[in-house]
């Protein structure tokens, strides 16, 4: 897919929460000795402050500083998450407002489980290259919730990353094709009533991530006639780190191409928020003229696959706090016991 | 805070949206019906750079109804030379020190019970550290 006026990121910002969970705390209350070691050493925890609304604020606040948009220009603000602090009621106008973008703007919450963050993505080059509208907020952040005990624990992080698109002259990055590829697949979900989400545990492998992630990556080379040879990073979604390792493999790309974009190993999997953290984590290193391979996954399922080309003013555009800065500052929650109380995972009536 | 309160107060809670003075050029905050410095009344609003140094705190162990504690209270002076009550957040109270650069988060203040509505608004955290100055010194 490509739209009508050529459009790219003007501006990018990321965020993650300071406070960290040891795996091996989990582990030590929920497993016996012997087991498997956890596929991430730690994960990122949001303070008692923190929810997806003050974490897209801090991500956004960082995009606009980047870019040469003047806030009242941009039309669009969308939140992709999965753990919005009200079930009814968008979170996009909070942090539409808190940004002074209202109140000429669309605004709305986007719900695809991981996928939530490059569906807004999606929308925000539509929006842009139709002229629709000038400059379009698209972020994607979670704090993701797991059942104690659950698999899904030893991973749910928290984190995303806010993209303000904007015309291609404008931009640090240049769209040069996007595709989505979706069909119903239930691996993932969460009824109404329900604190956590359910999986299909073995089912989440090669009928859902694996499935659709190939399939998008493999349609979007086609569409922009490259080889995986000729981009400078690729960026997947999170889930495990193992699962980048091999949809990367199998699509041929290097492990050098995938290396900067990963982060889970280092926050575990920020959902909606993993792949854009990735692709913020890529745009603080990359260089003018390279080619960026982007592709999420969202449970329930789909993917949205990006190519972007650097430009010449990503240099003077990454100023203020890299993903790296966000990683490095780490502070260690006091066992077990803190994490649950942090994540409201604690019943006191 | 009752909710009509919370809604009017949003620019200078989410913003740190304060106002100048178009007579005689001063800032203040928060935003009032007229200048502190020269009583005029043509007040413009002028966003907060955010960025301050802690000036006096306090640790708040016996937090009233509706705030979750300990946590620090702070006042703040910002770059613009006003002072601002504020809570610390991502900091404990033994390493907050006299003069800490600070710079302004939206964070949740208050959430009104489990059904209630939630209340954002302005905290001050340490300024995040740069990793390539930590890797440089």
């Amino acid at each position: 897919m490509k739209p009508n006026r050529d459009v790219g990121i003007a501006g990018y910002g990321a965020y993650v929460p300071r406070l960290r969970v040891r795996t091996a705390d989990i582990s030590a209350t929920w497993r016996g000795r012997g087991g498997a070691a956890p596929a991430v050493a730690e994960k990122s925890v949001p303070g008692a402050d923190e929810d997806v609304v003050t974490m897209a604020i801090e991500a956004a606040r960082t995009a606009l500083d980047r870019a040469a948009v003047d806030p009242e220009t941009i039309g669009a603000v969308w939140v992709g998450t999965e753990s919005k602090p009200y079930a009814v009621k968008p979170s996009a106008t909070l942090v539409a407002e808190a940004l002074g973008i209202t109140p000429h703007t669309v605004a709305a919450d986007m719900e695809f489980a991981c996928k939530a963050g490059s569906e807004a993505m999606q929308a925000a080059v539509a929006f842009v290259g139709s002229g629709m509208v000038e400059a379009a907020l698209a972020i994607g952040m979670d704090t993701a919730q797991s059942k104690p005990g659950d698999a899904l624990e030893y991973t749910a992080g928290c984190g995303g990353a806010a993209y303000l698109f904007a015309p291609a002259d404008l931009s640090l990055a240049v769209v040069e094709a996007s595709v989505s590829y979706v069909t119903d697949t239930p691996d993932f979900f969460r009824r109404e009533t329900a604190h956590y989400p359910e999986h299909g545990s073995r089912f989440t492998g090669e009928p859902s991530y694996f499935r659709h992630t190939l399939a998008a990556s493999r349609r979007l080379l086609a569409e922009v006639g490259c080889a995986p040879a000729d981009f400078a990073h690729a960026v997947f979604h999170q889930p495990v780190p193992k699962f980048v390792e091999k949809a990367g493999a199998e699509l041929g790309f290097t492990r050098e191409q995938i290396r900067t974009g990963l982060v889970a190993p280092r926050m575990g999997n920020a959902y909606a928020g993993s792949s854009l953290l990735g692709l913020a984590a890529v745009l603080d290193v990359a260089r003018p003229g390279e080619r960026i391979f982007f592709c999420s996954y969202g449970s329930g399922a789909g993917s949205d696959a990006f190519c972007f080309r650097v430009t010449g003013r990503i240099e003077e555009s990454r100023h203020g706090a890299t993903v790296l800065d966000y990683l490095d500052r780490r502070r260690l929650v006091d066992g077990y016991g803190q994490y649950l109380r942090l994540r409201g995972k604690i019943r006191t009536a | 805070m009752d909710l009509p309160r919370y809604h009017r107060l949003t620019a200078p809670y989410y913003r740190l949206e304060g106002q100048r003075c178009a007579a005689c050029d001063a800032v203040q905050f928060p935003p009032r019906t007229s200048c502190g410095a020269c009583r005029g009344a043509d007040l413009k609003p002028y966003r907060f750079s955010g960025r301050g140094t802690v000036y006096s705190f306090a640790e708040v162990s016996q937090p009233p109804r509706g705030f979750v504690g300990p946590y620090v209270v702070a006042l703040v002076e910002l770059e613009e030379g006003v002072r601002v009550t504020a809570q610390l957040t991502d900091i404990s109270a033994e390493e907050v020190e006299i003069g800490l650069p600070v710079e302004m988060v939206t964070r949740r203040l208050q959430e009104k019970g489990p059904h209630g509505y939630l209340v954002y608004g302005y905290k001050f955290r340490p300024c995040l550290e740069r990793s390539a100055a930590r890797r440089a010194s």
